[in-house]
């Protein structure tokens, strides 16, 4: 009988054990709310999300000296996904029921993404996704704060059509989902502009790819047919050095054939010799260098709060910035933490962006964000030589795209993310 | 002028434009001087009375010249300056403007490189230049430069004998654009008409284009050779190394790519400590690297892999934990962001043979250099007593023994002379590519592929079988782009390792009798 005492007992001490932890959750639940962070700390992607981690930290920290949300404090609940897909979802789930985090901040590649999207419309959880992407979704649980392809790439490819002239395009691309979409959604978008497809060059390398001598001297013999012609590269991080080595090695200088690239950033920049780079182009929603007093003040606070004058901000730390007010915005609206009561509360607030212009959440979850050229400094910088003269509203569905043109997303009217306006039909999330 | 330049601050891009055709067609020597600092980013106008400046850094400030008088004025902090910004197409607005300017420069090889710059942007004006400038040069290679720009200026003249004297000017030209210049006269539109409207003309141009065609061809050919070799290269030169450790001593040393990103991570360190000689920083790094990835050999193979001869799975698993370790440390010792290598002026350009073939200095030295590299190696293999005693235990280390060798400290000596060659190979490869932590892991499947396929155990395998792949891989490119190339030089690589397992030459030693 002593065996069958001594489990009675252990068991009774796992379940006090067990009562009190919730009591105690319970108690904190009351106290603060709790803010999931979702960036990979470790693996490839570490040098991109780590920065961001680090600005919701500061977010945080910020609003709890103004007294936190709803006379509550907030407390950051941060994870490491390592750079692994299945373990984004992993993660998520762990987020949403086990530390049920009123809201998360989170993911870079499209394919975390997607990975997490199934845990969080199960849950019914939010997201705040801040990274540029390929656009084609549009998810209840998810906000997405970083440029749909109609925000950067589309723009881009007009600013060089007709400020600059270009009649010949190379569409160069790492081998993978993001720009084989955004490739796509641009072959469509010159061909409606009338560019022949002949004067359309679509090509893709390999992850880290280095050997660029033949692919150089390829766009070259393109670029030397008599008509202007200009590289729009959605060529991932590492292989870019060897990339703008090679051109300036073969004296292809960004005043013959501009490179306009998607993802080379300030971050990026800070870890190269960035003077084979200088004059190529980039598109973004937000250059460090835009001189607003908004911009300066968060440059001088992240540089404050991480201790390190040095320490660059880039496109996706301003589309956190803009998405964490916009979220304690829609909490104080709410009055409610409740994520479904946030996420109706969302659409159409705004908040002030820091180049001096507004972000509005819109029905299709996505914001409204101004375009900017800009154009790389040998210091790594960049210098804004064309932007949108309005915010331009982020589209989910391409209407370039012939599959996708009659698709809209809203989440107001139709709540559906994928919704025919021809046929009549919601074949997204809440497809019944 | 001085009204020109005070408008300068206050103008958009596109006024900047006329302002600058307009600056330079003053031909007044000090606009030169100003130009040439809007170029480089070095002109400023003063905020409080916006009077231009060109300013050179001192210190934290900027020290100011007048344009006009080219007379220092003073000091100023760079708050109350504003920069007048530039982009691409006045930066090329302004080369070809400062190119007039080169245009009467005693040295011909400055006058050819104005010529070549104005040609980039032809217009009424510039043709007008050249063709004052034709009837004064003497350099011969210079006036045929411009003849040949005002030939292919003289292609769009409303009169069809010009275009027929300028096609017959053009007609031996490699130059690119001529030849698309010329392909677009005689294309035929969809509704029948030609680029080109007189029949004369187009007949010369057709024949000018077989011409072209057929030197474009040859040259393109000879591009493509080189391309291979130059790719072979670096195979060959992330092979060598391992050619030897594993070729030569039958050692698996997953670690081997970390070994050239410690070279690597050596001309970083070695640029750091000489920052005002990025030119020398290549040379010291080459011995530099050899010693730092020699001896981490040496203590990889006093420590780890003398223990594990004759267990291959062991030293596999052993030396990949290793090359993880390795990894690691850099991450922490230098941070897991890619490190700025700088590439010396010597190193950066190419070499322009004619028209149609150039190739890029970096790619030529890189063939050179491991070319240099393998003959060396070769020599020390074949002529030095390290080299007799290696091949002797590679053959039969208990003969060997016998003869009075000392075995052990040849394995030594060996895996520290091939960890050695892959810090080499890290230099090299720092001029090419990113020098981060994951820098020997995109080198390793490809080095151990070309030591297997040129024959374990044998160095002219190992550069033979390298140039092949890299020439192979090359071929392909153009016609399956660079994702399906490789992988069709892989199927091939299996297909080949199944029919010759020992590889294209195989070599009797402790690996091969395994």
């Amino acid at each position: 009988m002593t065996t069958g005492k001594s489990l009675t007992r252990l068991l009774s001490v796992t379940l006090a054990v067990l009562a009190s932890t919730l009591v105690f959750a319970a108690a904190q639940a009351a106290d603060t709310i709790k803010v999931g962070v979702m960036h990979s700390l470790s693996g490839t992607m570490a040098i991109s999300e780590t920065t961001l981690k680090d600005t919701i930290l500061m977010m945080i920290d910020e609003q709890n000296k103004k007294g936190g949300v709803l006379g509550k404090k907030l407390e950051a609940v941060v994870v490491d996904p390592a750079s692994n897909w299945p373990l984004f979802a992993e993660k998520a789930a762990e987020l949403l029921e086990k530390d049920k985090v009123a809201v998360v901040f989170g993911c870079w590649t499209s394919v975390s993404r997607k990975s997490v999207l199934p845990v969080f419309e199960k849950d019914d959880g939010l997201l705040f996704y801040p990274v540029q992407y390929e656009g084609e979704e549009s998810s209840k649980n998810v906000i997405y704060t970083g440029a749909a392809p109609n925000q950067q790439a589309i723009p881009a490819v007009e600013y060089l059509m007709k400020d600059v002239g270009v009649k010949r395009w190379v569409l160069e691309g790492t081998d993978y989902v993001y720009p084989r979409t955004t490739n796509k959604i641009l072959q469509a978008f010159l061909e409606q502009k009338g560019v022949k497809p002949e004067d359309i060059m679509v090509n893709y390398t390999p992850f880290g790819f280095s050997d660029w001598t033949s692919e150089v001297a390829k766009i070259k013999a393109f670029g030397s047919a008599g008509k202007k012609t200009a590289v729009v590269s959605t060529i991932n991080g590492d292989a870019n050095v060897p990339f703008y080595k090679e051109l300036g090695n073969q004296k292809i200088s960004a005043e013959d054939i501009p490179v306009v690239a998607f993802s080379v950033g300030e971050e990026e920049l800070s870890g190269l010799d960035a003077k084979p780079l200088a004059g190529h182009l980039a598109a973004w929603n937000y250059f460090m260098s835009i001189d607003t007093p908004a911009n300066k003040e968060w440059i001088a606070k992240w540089h404050a709060f991480t201790k390190n004058p040095k320490r660059t901000f880039n496109d996706p730390m301003e589309a956190h910035v803009i998405g964490f007010q916009l979220w304690v915005k829609a909490v104080t609206k709410a009055g409610s933490t409740d994520p479904e009561k946030v996420i109706a509360a969302l659409p159409g607030l705004e908040v002030p962006n820091l180049t001096g212009g507004t972000a509005k959440v819109l029905p299709n979850h996505h914001i409204t964000k101004p375009v900017y050229i800009g154009e790389i400094r040998d210091d790594g910088q960049f210098d804004v030589v064309w932007k949108t003269k309005e915010e331009i509203p982020g589209e989910a569905w391409s209407r370039y795209l012939p599959a996708d043109k009659d698709i809209i997303a809203d989440w107001v009217q139709v709540k559906c993310g994928n919704y025919n306006t021809v046929t009549k039909v919601c074949s997204g999330q809440n497809y019944k | 002028m001085p009204q020109l330049l005070q408008q300068l601050p206050d103008a958009s891009y596109a006024d900047k434009q006329t302002l600058i055709k307009q600056l330079a067609a003053t031909h007044d020597p000090r606009v030169r001087v100003v130009l040439n600092a809007l170029l480089e980013g070095n002109l400023y106008a003063r905020s409080s009375d916006h009077q231009v400046f060109i300013t050179r850094a001192d210190g934290d400030n900027l020290a100011l010249t007048d344009p006009l008088t080219a007379a220092p004025a003073g000091t100023a902090s760079s708050d109350g300056l504003t920069r007048i910004g530039v982009n691409n197409q006045l930066r090329k607005t302004l080369r070809v403007a400062l190119a007039q300017f080169d245009l009467s420069s005693p040295d011909a090889g400055v006058r050819r490189e104005a010529v070549r710059e104005m040609l980039r942007a032809v217009d009424a004006q510039t043709v007008e230049v050249l063709r004052g400038r034709l009837h004064e040069e003497q350099d011969k290679g210079v006036r045929a430069d411009i003849r040949d720009g005002l030939a292919l200026a003289d292609l769009d003249s409303g009169d069809a004998d010009t275009r027929l004297a300028a096609v017959k000017t053009l007609a031996g030209s490699l130059n690119l654009d001529v030849y698309n210049r010329l392909s677009s006269m005689v294309e035929q539109a969809s509704d029948g008409s030609y680029g080109e409207s007189d029949p004369r003309v187009r007949a010369a141009a057709q024949s000018s284009i077989r011409a072209i065609n057929r030197w474009r061809i040859f040259y393109s050919g000879i591009q493509t050779l080189l391309f291979g070799l130059s790719q072979g290269s670096v195979l060959v030169l992330a092979a060598i190394g391992l050619a030897i450790t594993f070729g030569v001593m039958g050692v698996i040393n997953m670690a081997h790519g970390e070994l050239m990103m410690l070279g690597a991570y050596t001309t970083y360190v070695v640029q750091l400590l000489m920052p005002q000689h990025i030119g020398a920083s290549i040379l010291v790094a080459i011995p530099a690297a050899f010693l730092v990835s020699g001896l981490a050999g040496i203590a990889i193979e006093r420590t780890i892999v003398r223990h594990l001869y004759g267990r291959p799975l062991e030293t596999l698993l052993a030396t990949f934990g290793l090359s993880l370790v390795l990894q690691q440390a850099v991450r922490d010792i230098f941070s897991a962001n890619n490190r700025p290598v700088q590439s010396p002026e010597w190193i950066s350009g190419q070499l322009q043979i004619n028209q149609a073939l150039s190739i890029t200095y970096n790619r030529l030295y890189i063939i050179v250099f491991t070319f240099v590299l393998f003959l060396v190696l070769l020599q020390v293999l074949k002529r030095t007593r390290l080299g007799l005693e290696v091949r002797a235990v590679a053959q039969n280390r208990a003969m060997a023994k016998a003869m009075g060798i000392r075995t052990e400290w040849v394995d030594a000596l060996t895996f520290g002379l091939g960890s050695g060659i892959a810090g080499i190979a890290g230099v090299a490869l720092s001029q090419l590519t990113n020098v981060g932590p994951n820098l020997g892991q995109s080198y390793i499947v490809d080095s151990f592929m070309v030591v297997v396929f040129g024959g374990v155990g044998n160095l002219w395998g190992t550069e033979l079988g390298g140039n092949a792949l890299g020439i192979v891989n090359k071929l392909l490119e153009p016609y399956s782009g660079a994702v399906l190339a490789k992988i069709f030089v892989l199927v091939f690589l299996i297909l080949f390792i199944q029919r010759r397992p020992r590889g294209l030459f195989p070599q009797k030693g402790r690996a091969a009798d395994g």
